[in-house]
């Protein structure tokens, strides 16, 4: 049982202020850790927060499996998976320092007041030292400041908003899995290629704060390349039928339909788009076109053939072909008997990062794995190179832009990579104006 | 002018969506005085039915091909649907394809069994209890559902595509002289809305026109009285119910290819489904489909961005906005009795 | 004592001991002993529980004396939040400011919304009520954005200007104090093999807490607590009598909807972050279901119940299958797979099913809720140490059945 606190700086101001009032009990056990939940005995506890309710279970199930998979690989059981192909090598199937991995796991329920509660069980309760997860930006963003306040790391699991590593980036958290500003850099050229430079885009946007920085990424990019915006609409989220929004789309003038939603939204939004014919439409003279900015192949299963031939962009796709990919796919496919989701793979990467930095680091202390990890550069984790930049805590990597497929040949094969667009070329300074606004602040050991 | 009629042809689609669920609510929760919060759970079952039918159609045998290798390297399994095999590719495949309209027939059955076995199973024991406790038991049931259907079925939603032949849209505009891609209206949504009218159209008649309909209004009106005559009215409140859960469910089936089925989605329309239904005024059938309209219509205009743009964010709230001035001004909903659970 | 008479006095002392010994009587089990899963005693659950508390016993207030059904009051926890929030951005740190402002406001929305749902009853009025709940969360979901920062919740920033804390030199952001004593600070105890966790900020919610049961048992025995019984037995007859009711029920919305927003405060008070997902209709029905669940009415009853919810939400929630397995390692192979596979339906991400499940029980075999559960449980001990007594069922006087009238 740890026996340390989130509490320990409020402790020192209250001795301060409250003085010699406070009799203190004798028995008090904070006094020997350095930081939150340092670990004292021979296992670590690692604390995986994924949606296991609501609208993103199935993802947060596949994280949970991935998680699973990540701490069988730590401990040295299984194949090894990456970490066979990680190009930092101090891991050695041990655990972490020699610490066995355990690990707790809870609902967030996709909202940040559940995400929250869970994450300070972890934290105050089991003693979780590493906090990750997520399915959402909301979720994402509203952790993160917990774990920034409770003094442990936080790894982000799926969130996608410009926020999490912008305004509202913190010291203690780190982001592997790529944004909105990343999607737009690396799908504008390909729509460029594809569809010309003379083209007029119409956006519906799920109407908070992922939607819009997605929205406000994707006009910029197109806008940048010669489009013209005709309109940006906000729908409700969850909307459930999206006809009113999509059936004045033709008639605006725009021939290409962006749209900016995500899982269930996406899902019906995309499925009404079709069903009104969008697709077989001549506007302008040219072919109606519809984008799909993100794309998550779970989720994408929902939509069925009305994926076919719709662009967008993808953190990772387990049909990539370098050796790392292939020994994720074969490490989860041969244990689940299915290949993991882009959810999974980025999850899987961020634990192992994590304890690739805490044993660099050769502490647990959140200082000291958020210094391994500033700064990072790393390979053999399915994205090609890879740097974790040390101002705002985002990774920097080949972002892959996908096509539904035409003819799938499993349940599995929906999508394909049309392009894996270069890191360089979504890379942003950190003072870009789209993630301006935020300081990550000081690292927080917590005591 | 173009606009407007698109969006009244949008409202008429979601209104009749509205109108069949709320008019499956208004029986049970109207007339037999019962909160159902587990009626949004009937229309996910409804959904799944669909699910269910295209699922059992396509059950396949696999075949190992080699030539072909699946995600992990080793030969992979092709599937055929077995109904392909029986009947050849072209009927087997049609079939498939028909899934959603087929799954009617199929969730009639499906759908009066369970009404009749929550009703009788659980909501009898009820009648008599306050209504507090209706909600408490019956939420508690929709989240035992829609956890069992998340077992077996996952969160995420599943596409559930209409026949090939209803895909895309005509043009309504053209008829009508405007110029070409104005108004566009999908075939799925056409057939959904003929398909909501007659739904409608059959429970009036059935309960205006029939022996059975007389007795039960004459039940809603004044069960003792009907039971005194010396007949049996609870029996055929349970048929009610299961002719209840019947037309919810077969609106699900129907709204399958609209909003690809996922196992919460019974909530997302259980609040909107009762303030449908109370804006009707409770105890009115006609009222509950009025409501459905009216509310489907206001919301669709309330997306135009003409309207956004003037107030911003009203197609959020526009539902509950006409919900909260027409029980200002009309205190029994659109064509409420007095006396329906006003206490 | 206290303007209580003496069966009521006794209750409170109750209720106050429960609460001061909360950290340990939530920490039965050892630790490594197995059943330390179960354990309930850290401070964040500590806090919920006492929070939710405060809030099913001011919705009780309303529903449970005048039989009005609320299903908007996460509207007035969601501002009240909000408030308090804005209050920490700006003002200070300091949680008294911001618990009484996250009071007000809500009062005055409560004032809004009563006035206009009041005008209509039964089921009209929790649609009514419904509606501007669902509005407050649509809106502060999207366009209101701006003040409630929403889908990412309203957090405090550095760059907050807190006038009365004077300038943050550090790099980190303060924490939330009553004057100067941090919410966050816990001391902990270890013995008997447990670690008891004894929080500030748990202490506070408690004595918030316990003030609040102490004004609602006053309510209940008031005069005015008699006329909005009178309001729920026979609305129509106090109407013919000529006397005005309105006022009574509007009193008894705005109460309920203060004792909302100071949950709401004490939410944030404790984790300074307000999101409108407190604000959603699934919100206001947990409350609903709180209450009765523990039993609608009663003065324990929404405690118990909040108790339960928050419990189940969190502990049974966390019990994962690899849990599962080191409870029933010891069973032979194709035993504990099946052993566990069942009870992995019913933990963990299936706790849906259980928290279904026991809303069925209860309502179905304990018609007033877990109240009654420990009232039969009582009546059942009594009848075995006299079984020549005969019945020695409770008399339903003190607190009387809210189940004569429905909605």
């Amino acid at each position: 049982m740890s026996n340390s606190l989130l509490t320990r700086r409020g402790l020192l101001k209250t001795s301060a202020v409250a003085g010699a009032g406070l009799a203190l009990p004798t028995i008090f056990t904070s006094g020997a850790a350095a930081f939150t939940n340092e670990p004292m005995g021979g296992t670590v506890t690692l604390g995986f927060n994924v949606p296991q309710s609501g609208a993103y279970a199935d993802e947060g199930a596949d994280e949970l499996r991935a998680y699973e998979l990540a701490v069988e690989h730590l401990n040295g059981e299984g194949d090894g998976g990456m970490l066979n192909t990680f190009s930092s090598k101090v891991l050695e199937g041990n655990g972490i320092l020699g610490k066995k991995v355990q690990y707790v796991t809870g609902d967030t329920q996709t909202k940040s007041d559940a995400a929250r509660a869970s994450a300070k069980s972890m934290i105050e309760k089991d003693g979780a030292v590493m906090i990750t997860g997520g399915s959402s930006s909301g979720v994402a963003i509203a952790v993160q400041g917990l774990c920034q306040e409770a003094g442990v790391i936080f790894m982000a699991g799926l969130t996608h908003s410009n926020d999490t590593t912008g305004k509202d980036k913190k010291a203690n958290g780190f982001r592997h899995f790529f944004n909105a500003y990343m999607s737009a850099a690396a799908l504008a050229p390909v729509l460029k290629n594809l569809y010309g430079t003379d083209r007029t885009a119409y956006h519906l946007t799920a109407d908070y704060s992922w939607g819009w920085t997605q929205e406000e990424s994707i006009a910029a990019a197109t806008e940048a390349m010669g489009w013209k915006t005709a309109e940006k609409v906000r729908t409700p989220l969850g909307a459930g039928d999206f006809s009113s929004y999509i059936a004045p789309v033709l008639n605006s003038g725009a021939d290409v339909l962006v749209l900016n939603h995500y899982g269930g939204d996406m899902v019906n939004s995309l499925t009404n788009a079709v069903q009104f014919g969008l697709r077989d439409k001549q506007v302008n003279g040219k072919n109606f076109e519809i984008v799909v900015p993100l794309y998550s192949r779970l989720m994408a299963r929902g939509a069925g053939k009305n994926v076919a031939g719709i662009h967008g962009s993808t953190n990772w796709h387990w049909s990539l072909q370098d050796d790392a990919s292939k020994a994720f796919v074969k490490s989860f496919g041969t244990k689940y008997g299915f290949p993991p989701s882009q959810a999974a793979h980025t999850v899987y990467c961020q634990t192992l990062l994590y304890a690739d930095a805490v044993a660099r680091g050769g502490s647990f202390n959140p200082c000291a794995v958020a210094e391994a990890l500033e700064g990072f550069e790393f390979d053999g984790l399915g994205n090609g190179k890879t740097l974790y930049r040390a101002e705002d805590h985002q990774c920097f990597k080949d972002v892959l832009v996908v096509r539904g497929k035409e003819n799938p040949e499993s349940e599995f094969d929906l999508l394909e990579v049309v392009e894996v667009t270069p890191a360089a070329q979504v890379t942003y300074d950190a003072d870009h104006p789209m993630f301006a606004g935020g300081a990550l602040g000081d690292c927080n050991p917590g005591a | 002018m173009d606009g407007i009629l698109l969006q009244i042809l949008n409202g008429l689609d979601k209104g009749s969506a509205y109108a069949l669920i709320a008019l499956g609510l208004t029986l049970i929760f109207g007339t037999l005085g019962v909160v159902n919060f587990a009626h949004g759970a009937i229309f996910m079952i409804g959904a799944f039915c669909a699910v269910t039918l295209s699922r059992l159609l396509s059950l396949s045998f696999e075949t190992v091909d080699p030539t072909k290798t699946d995600f992990l390297g080793n030969p992979a399994t092709i599937k055929t649907p077995y109904v392909e095999a029986w009947f050849g590719p072209e009927f087997g495949g049609a079939l498939i394809d028909w899934a959603v309209p087929l799954a009617i027939l199929f969730s009639i059955p499906v759908m009066i069994v369970v009404g009749y076995v929550m009703e009788r199973g659980l909501i009898k024991h009820f009648y008599k209890r306050p209504h507090a406790d209706q909600i408490l038991v019956t939420f508690g049931l929709a989240i035992v559902l829609q956890e069992v259907i998340k077992y077996f079925y996952g969160a995420n939603p599943i596409s559930t595509p209409a026949p090939e032949v209803f895909i895309g849209s005509f043009d309504f505009g053209m008829m009508l002289g405007f110029d070409p891609n104005v108004i566009i209206y999908p075939y799925w949504r056409l057939v959904y809305f003929l398909f909501a009218a007659v739904i409608i159209g059959a429970v009036f008649s059935f309960l205006r026109f029939t022996t059975f309909g007389m007795v039960v209004r004459a039940g809603m009106a004044d069960r003792e009285t009907v039971g005194l005559l010396g007949i049996d009215i609870d029996r055929r409140f349970t048929i009610m119910f299961g002719l209840a859960a019947a037309v919810a469910g077969m609106a699900g089936v129907m709204y399958a290819p609209i909003l690809s089925p996922n196992y919460h989605m019974g909530m997302d329309f259980l609040v909107l489904s009762f303030v449908v239904v109370v804006v009707g005024g409770m105890g009115s059938l006609p009222g509950a489909v009025a409501a459905g309209f009216l509310l489907g219509i206001l919301e669709s205009f309330a997306s135009m961005n003409e309207v956004k743009s003037i107030l911003p964010g009203i197609d959020q709230i526009v539902i509950y906005l006409v919900a909260i001035i027409i029980l200002l001004t009309r205190p029994r909903g659109l064509m409420g009795k007095r006396g329906v659970m006003e206490e | 004592m206290l303007g209580l008479n003496k069966k009521d006095a006794t209750f409170l002392l109750i209720v106050v001991l429960l609460t001061l010994f909360t950290p340990i009587i939530m920490q039965p089990f050892a630790a490594n002993s197995g059943l330390d899963q179960f354990n309930g005693g850290y401070p964040d659950l500590m806090q919920k529980v006492a929070i939710f508390g405060i809030f099913a016993v001011g919705f009780n207030i309303l529903f449970g004396l005048t039989g009005y059904l609320s299903f908007g009051h996460a509207a007035f926890l969601g501002v009240g939040s909000y408030a308090a929030v804005w209050m920490f951005k700006l003002l200070t740190m300091n949680v008294i400011p911001a618990i009484l402002l996250a009071m007000v406001v809500s009062g005055l929305l409560a004032v809004v919304i009563g006035f206009i749902s009041l005008r209509r009853s039964g089921i009209y009025f929790s649609i009514l009520t419904l509606a501007f709940a669902q509005m407050c969360y649509k809106l502060a979901y999207s366009v209101l954005t701006p003040i409630t920062n929403g889908e990412t919740g309203l957090q405090l920033a550095l760059s907050d200007p807190r006038i009365l804390d004077g300038t943050n030199e550090s790099a980190s952001l303060p924490v939330t104090n009553i004057f100067g004593l941090a919410m966050n600070s816990s001391y902990k105890v270890e013995a008997l093999n447990r670690v008891f966790t004894f929080n500030v900020g748990f202490y506070f919610c408690g004595i918030v807490a316990i003030l609040a049961f102490y004004i609602a048992i006053r309510l209940f025995r008031s005069p005015f607590g008699m006329m909005l019984r009178a309001v729920k037995t026979n609305q129509q007859r106090m109407n013919y009598m000529g006397l005005n009711t309105r006022p009574y029920t509007l009193a008894a919305f705005v109460i309920s909807g203060m004792y909302a927003g100071l949950a709401g405060g004490l939410l944030a008070a404790m984790d300074p972050l307000a999101g409108a997902d407190r604000m959603l209709w699934t919100a206001s029905g947990e409350v609903v279901i709180m209450t009765i669940l523990g039993g609608a009415g009663t003065l324990m009853g929404p405690v118990l119940g909040a108790g339960v919810i928050k419990y189940l939400e969190n502990i049974f929630s966390k019990i994962n299958e690899s849990v599962l397995h080191s409870w029933f390692h010891w069973l032979p192979d194709g035993l504990e797979h099946a052993v566990v596979w069942v009870f992995a339906r019913f933990t963990g991400e299936g706790w849906h099913l259980t928290l279904g499940l026991t809303f069925m029980l209860v309502v179905t075999f304990l018609p007033g809720g877990l109240v009654e559960g420990t009232r039969r449980i009582k009546s059942l001990m009594a009848r075995l140490r006299r079984p020549k007594a005969g019945r020695t069922e409770p008399k339903a006087d003190d607190q009387p059945s809210p189940f004569k009238k429905p909605l």
